[in-house]
């Protein structure tokens, strides 16, 4: 890779709290590392492992996941949910030969814009550390098959991160 | 009139989907009737060279099990692609990888490593292994053995696959339909798994005792406990991926005290079978606390063994993350 590699981070944050926190950052103008995409879920709780996966698969090297504090939850439970799908997914991922420490889990109400800067600068130094994931790229998958993909995961698998 | 053509074939499998065609038993009979069965390596004397001597799309349909480990499974899946109008990926290994797939955990170099050397059963003092090419005596003849890769690949990441019988192996009843469905020529749109596209706890026989709310304080392994034969599997604390795995095979396993492994695969809204069981498991547990639920999680001693025991190569990882890996291999 001849240019200079930056980490690329892609932060899940439910709608509720932490969606919220980081827009509250950015009204308070916080600086913080400009390095993830942030995809807003309407809970901690939609947050499907396979979204971790596939933001992996298509080239992040890192996952940043945002929810409710414990016993904040918009929908009372989604939170927990979350943290359970994270606790194995982690354990997988380990096994799969990628370092737990590139997947967050982080609890961050609506009003910790503060947080949301700490915690971003902080992902990125660690995945920095890291260095990049340099996932292999899947066998290719036939037209057939790659169009039951798309309808599974309701995104285009082409192209892969822009 | 000429009857259709067919062929089987099997690729890195075990057999046991050659076992379920001969399980198919009287009506294989029906089978046979209506097309003649011109390529099957495990039954009939018939070479790739007959293969190779065929037209393009001579064979109606040919079923092929097992995953794609060797350069010649790649040949012959390319072969019978072009000889066949309709080619069905047979079986889990076929459809998803299989347990062969559970391999792409290691690569080759490790997998020779211990298989000719480090397992405890071995003796081979000199080391000795598998050579692609080896020069024999005074003669000069060579001997080549296929290329055995360092990933394992379903058949749809090798060549084009019109449908998928999912399974391990394909329950009768889903042959038989298939098989039915091509002959009278009732096919859905191609590419589609041909089985109900529902969860198995849909026809399992548990199902009216499975709560509303499943909340689990414990997991179990069957050898734990006495399993109570009528009641909802996960509800007594085994992992039972039924919730995610798809129906057709009628629930054998279940019906007698085995959890659901997930053979069948996903339903067709889902990509990545593995993430979506953890899913559906990890949501049952009826804990808040981190420790406690990290305690709890320890009871699935082997999560990757456990959620893509039939589809590693499939899923969106597709093998685990190789370090400083020397190229040469292929992916």
């Amino acid at each position: 890779m001849s240019e200079q590699w930056e980490p690329r981070i892609v932060a899940f944050f439910c709608t509720w709290c932490t969606y919220t926190a980081a827009d509250l950052a950015g009204i308070s103008r916080m600086t913080y590392a400009p390095n993830a995409r942030i995809v807003r879920l309407m809970c901690s709780g939609r947050m499907d492992p396979q979204f971790v996966l596939k933001a992996f698969a298509d080239g992040a090297d890192g996952v940043l996941i945002g929810g409710c504090h414990p016993g904040d939850c918009h929908y009372q439970a989604g939170n927990y949910k979350a943290l359970r799908r994270y606790t194995l997914l982690k354990r997988v991922l380990t096994e799969m030969g990628i370092e737990p420490e590139r997947v967050r889990l982080e609890w961050i109400s609506a009003s910790e814009g503060d947080r949301v800067q700490k915690v971003m600068n902080e992902m990125v130094e660690q995945i920095r550390k890291l260095g990049p994931l340099h996932l292999e790229k899947a066998p290719r998958r036939t037209a057939a098959a790659q169009e039951r993909e798309r309808e599974a995961v309701g995104v285009s698998s082409q192209g892969g991160a822009r | 009139m000429s009857k259709p053509k067919v062929g089987f074939y099997w690729c890195a499998s075990c057999g046991g989907c050659e076992e379920a065609v001969v399980d198919l038993a009287e009506d294989v009979l029906k089978v046979v009737e209506a097309v003649d069965i011109v390529f099957w390596p495990v039954a009939l004397d018939f070479k790739r060279a007959d293969v190779e001597a065929m037209k393009d799309g001579e064979l109606a349909a040919c079923f092929v099990n097992g995953a794609i480990r060797t350069s010649e499974q790649e040949e012959m899946a390319e072969l019978l692609r072009e000889k066949s109008q309709l080619l069905i990926a047979f079986g889990s290994c076929s459809h998803l990888g299989g347990i062969p797939g559970l391999a792409n955990l290691w690569d080759r170099q490790a997998i020779f490593e211990y298989v000719y050397k480090e397992a405890p059963s071995v003796t081979n003092p000199d080391g000795v292994v598998p050579q692609e090419q080896t020069k024999l005596g005074s003669n000069g003849y060579v001997l080549t053995l296929p290329a055995f890769r360092d990933t394992v690949r379903a058949l749809d990441q090798v060549v084009e696959v019109d449908y998928y019988l999912p399974g391990c192996p394909p329950p009768v009843k889903l042959i038989v339909n298939a098989v039915m469905a091509i002959l009278e020529n009732k096919l859905p749109p191609k590419g589609t798994v041909l089985a109900p596209d529902k969860a198995l706890c849909e026809e399992c026989p548990r199902k009216p005792t499975k709560p509303d709310k499943l909340a689990l304080k414990e997991l179990k392994r069957p050898h734990q406990i006495l399993i109570d034969s009528e009641k909802c599997l996960l509800a007594q604390g085994l992992v039972c991926l039924g919730p995610a795995t798809r129906s057709g095979c009628g629930a054998p396993c279940v019906s007698a005290n085995m959890p659901c492994t997930g053979c069948l695969g996903p339903t067709s809204r889902v990509k990545d079978y593995g993430a979506k069981a953890l899913s559906a498991i990890a949501s049952l547990i009826d804990s808040e606390d981190e420790q406690e639920i990290a305690a709890l999680m320890e009871h699935i001693v082997d999560p990757v063994g456990t959620f893509y025991r039939y589809s590693l190569p499939a899923s969106l990882l597709h093998r685990r993350v190789r370090r400083g890996a020397t190229g040469g291999a292929q992916a």
